[in-house]
């Protein structure tokens, strides 16, 4: 019997910030000090701060480190496993109170208002050991379908849930798998998972394959179930080796404990899993895609209908959820269609992951309750912006969505809202902007990636996004007219109505969203030749104040281009002459104003 | 898996194993393991604790560990913290005398009077 459990985060951001060391250091010490057995190491799934990683939690007071390397952890062994006193200098500082007494992780601002329920499991259990996710309740959903339900039943009940599509378009669970669910025993049927989570900055599914690949696997099995499918796909992106490795490992143990395989409980019903390596395509994302190339061929979408549920992978009728709807599914069957809808808005029940990223100080996962505003998100989980900077936009939905403004800040976020303010929930990436980041700027990011990861079927994307990258480039580039931005909406809605999938059908949204709410700076990009957040490089003139310059050349110095020259005014009270930059030679490259320490250079 | 029966004893056995990791606790036992807890016997006390309180399944019983308690002398300290009843110090502890604490106090409610610092540093 162990006293105490040390939970090292193994999710991919910490282990790039090195937990791995943290965690064999650990090892090392605790057999140093004849602890081995009475405290147990265990890699755990991702805590959500990503921002503060490698993260360590000791059980069982619950001290929450943060920022531990491995010089660290001789301390902390000595001192909290040994002598039972934690290393409150290591410790979050959030929750460590102003008398130096320690706070419950739930009452930092990060977890205070956040409700896990897809992340349940997330830095709580060894997602390598399928007895510590069945600890955790875990499988008791499938037996209590298997042995209780009609598949019928079990699909009223994700009705009931009111669960929609994590993925991004947001279609109700429950009806999805109704339309699967005919001459059930006489055809083959597939259940499919989504875990091709590819828009700049998501991390959500990846963060639960990673720390609870057993809900996954639970949930596919009662989509198997519910439909009469008896074999399911993983589509999961080759990029996430933890993610693999971890679901191989719950796959071959679900197998071994008979929780996967033939007849599951000794009931007739058999259900197997594959995992299927994508390669990296955005569009495989799509679901005709995805299907597309499950089945071995070039993922590109083909037009529907017909739907998968009547004609999905090879043929068969199939069902396809991502892996954050999936891991809601075991607790809605447990917990009742009722406790689900008693979270979130009425019309979007339940809690939802964000990947926080971006100006934003707790960069991380939450899981928040459906309809909570954007401000309590970047404001009080996120921490607000950092260096003191003005909150200037979200972008939700990736690449597919838009941005929401300043103004908008106290808007719910929910399914339909986002839709109503020209943005999109999408799979959950939240990436936050400040004051210094250009809007026109941005548009351009999220189209140069759909443009790169266009398939090329249809024309309307392949050629349409391409046209509409070098209209905003000519923008940035200072060569603009006021007639390209009736071009840019006009082509704009262009491929969005005619784009064969999903991809070209939202691929403008960033694009239209930015000169909706920020049409004035794109206008001053085109007729004052000037970026307001002093982004877009053709644009920026760099400028020495003369009567701020003392002359020390360090500008000068820094300068790659050769820019920078002496001019022959000196300004009172100084004694050297001022420096001068050409505009002609300058790379715009910023060198001189971060070397200058007297404030002397301004840019604009 | 032949039978529901089979995952509800694994749950049940991994319960006490997590348990851990759950904040439920009511109970706190407090053991004392600074340099002079240590030095008396501290650990055998806490692994004894730590056993007899997952054997028994005390879900709302949280053992842990502090630093020196001030009274040296007396060492190994166990102080028992229980939501709106008075701290009880225990004093002079060992793996023995751990089982009829967890059995008399912990699960019967009732203090071991004679363990106690009122009565031995008399």
């Amino acid at each position: 019997m162990f006293r105490s459990h040390v939970m090292i985060c193994g999710g991919t951001g910490c282990t790039s910030s090195g937990s791995d060391k943290v965690a064999e250091a650990f090892e090392n010490e605790i057999l140093a000090n004849g602890l081995e057995n009475e405290v147990k190491v265990i890699r755990t799934g991702c805590f959500g701060l990503c921002a503060l990683g490698p993260i360590v939690v000791i059980y069982p007071e619950g001290s929450f480190y943060s920022r531990i390397n491995d010089s660290d952890v001789k301390e902390i062994v000595s001192e909290h496993l040994l002598k039972g006193r934690p290393v409150t200098k290591l410790l979050y500082n959030e929750t460590v109170a102003e008398d130096n007494t320690i706070k419950s992780l739930d009452e930092t601002a990060f977890y205070k208002k956040q409700v896990r329920v897809a992340l349940r499991n997330c830095g709580v259990i060894n997602p390598e050991n399928i007895e510590e996710y069945i600890g955790y309740d875990g499988y008791q959903a499938l037996g209590k379908v298997l042995t209780e339900m009609t598949p019928d039943e079990v699909i009223q009940v994700i009705l009931d849930s009111g669960l929609r599509g994590r993925g991004g378009g947001g279609f109700p669970t429950g009806l999805k798998w109704k339309f699967a669910s005919s001459n059930r025993g006489k055809v083959q049927k597939y259940v499919c998972c989504n875990a091709d989570e590819g828009d700049p900055g998501a991390f959500m599914d990846r963060s639960v394959l990673e720390g609870d690949p057993h809900a996954l696997l639970e949930a596919m099995a009662i989509a198997g179930y519910a439909i009469g499918a008896n074999k399911g796909y993983v589509y999961v992106r080759a990029e996430y080796p933890i993610a693999v490795n971890r679901l191989q490992i719950a796959i071959d143990q679900a197998k071994e404990y008979g929780l996967m395989g033939e007849n599951i409980f000794g009931t007739d019903f058999s259900f197997d899993v594959e995992i299927k390596l994508g390669a990296g395509a955005f569009v495989c994302g799509e679901e005709t895609a995805l299907m597309t190339s499950i089945e071995g061929h070039r993922g590109e979408p083909r037009p529907r209908p017909p739907f998968p549920a009547v004609k999905g992978l090879f043929e068969s009728p199939t069902i396809l959820n991502n892996v954050e709807t999936y891991a809601n599914i075991p607790r809605i069957i447990l917990n009742g269609a009722e406790w689900f809808k008693s979270m979130g808005t009425e019309k979007s029940p339940g809690t939802k992951v964000f990947a926080l990223g971006g100006k934003i100080t707790n960069t991380g996962l939450v899981e928040i309750p459906m309809g909570t505003t954007l401000r309590t998100v970047v404001e009080e989980i996120g921490g607000g912006i950092p260096n003191g900077k003005k909150f200037k936009a979200a972008q939700t939905g990736g690449p597919s969505g838009g941005c929401i403004p300043a103004s908008l800040i106290d808007t719910p976020i929910d399914y339909d809202n986002l839709i109503a303010i020209g943005s999109m929930m999408g799979s959950g990436g939240l990436i936050v902007m400040d004051e210094d980041d250009c809007m026109v700027d941005i548009a351009k990011f999220f189209l140069e990636f759909t443009v790169d990861e266009s398939c090329g079927k249809c024309a309307p994307c392949r050629i349409g996004t391409k046209r509409l990258l070098e209209l905003l480039n000519k923008i940035t580039s200072g060569n603009g007219e006021m007639e390209d931005l009736v071009r840019i909406k006009e082509l704009s809605e262009f491929i969005k109505a005619n784009s064969l999938c999903g991809l070209g059908q939202t691929a403008p949204n960033p694009v239209l969203s930015t000169l909706h709410y920020f049409y004035d700076e794109y206008v001053e990009h085109i007729q004052n030749k000037r970026c307001p957040a002093g982004v877009c490089k053709a644009l920026l003139n760099y400028k020495i104040d003369q009567d701020k310059c003392i002359g020390c050349g360090k500008c000068a110095k820094n300068c790659p281009a050769d820019a920078i020259t002496k001019t022959t005014y000196i300004a009172p009270g100084h004694k050297l002459p001022s420096l001068t930059i050409d505009p002609a030679k300058c790379v715009k490259c910023g060198a001189c104003m971060d070397g200058c320490k007297f404030g002397a250079i301004s840019k604009g | 898996m032949k039978s529901l029966a089979e995952l509800a004893a694994i749950r049940d056995k991994m319960r006490q194993t997590v348990a851990t990791r759950d904040d439920k606790a009511s109970v706190r036992v407090v053991v004392g393991m600074a340099t002079c807890g240590i030095a008396a016997g501290a650990r055998p006390v806490l692994n004894a604790f730590t056993e007899d309180v997952a054997r028994r399944a005390l879900e709302n019983v949280m053992v842990t560990q502090t630093g020196c308690i001030g009274i040296c002398q007396y060492e190994p300290v166990v102080e028992v913290y229980e939501e709106g009843k008075e701290k009880v110090t225990y004093v002079k502890m060992d793996p023995a005398k751990v089982a009829r604490v967890v059995s008399e106090h912990l699960v019967g409610g009732t203090p071991v009077a004679e363990y106690t610092v009122g009565t031995i540093s008399k």
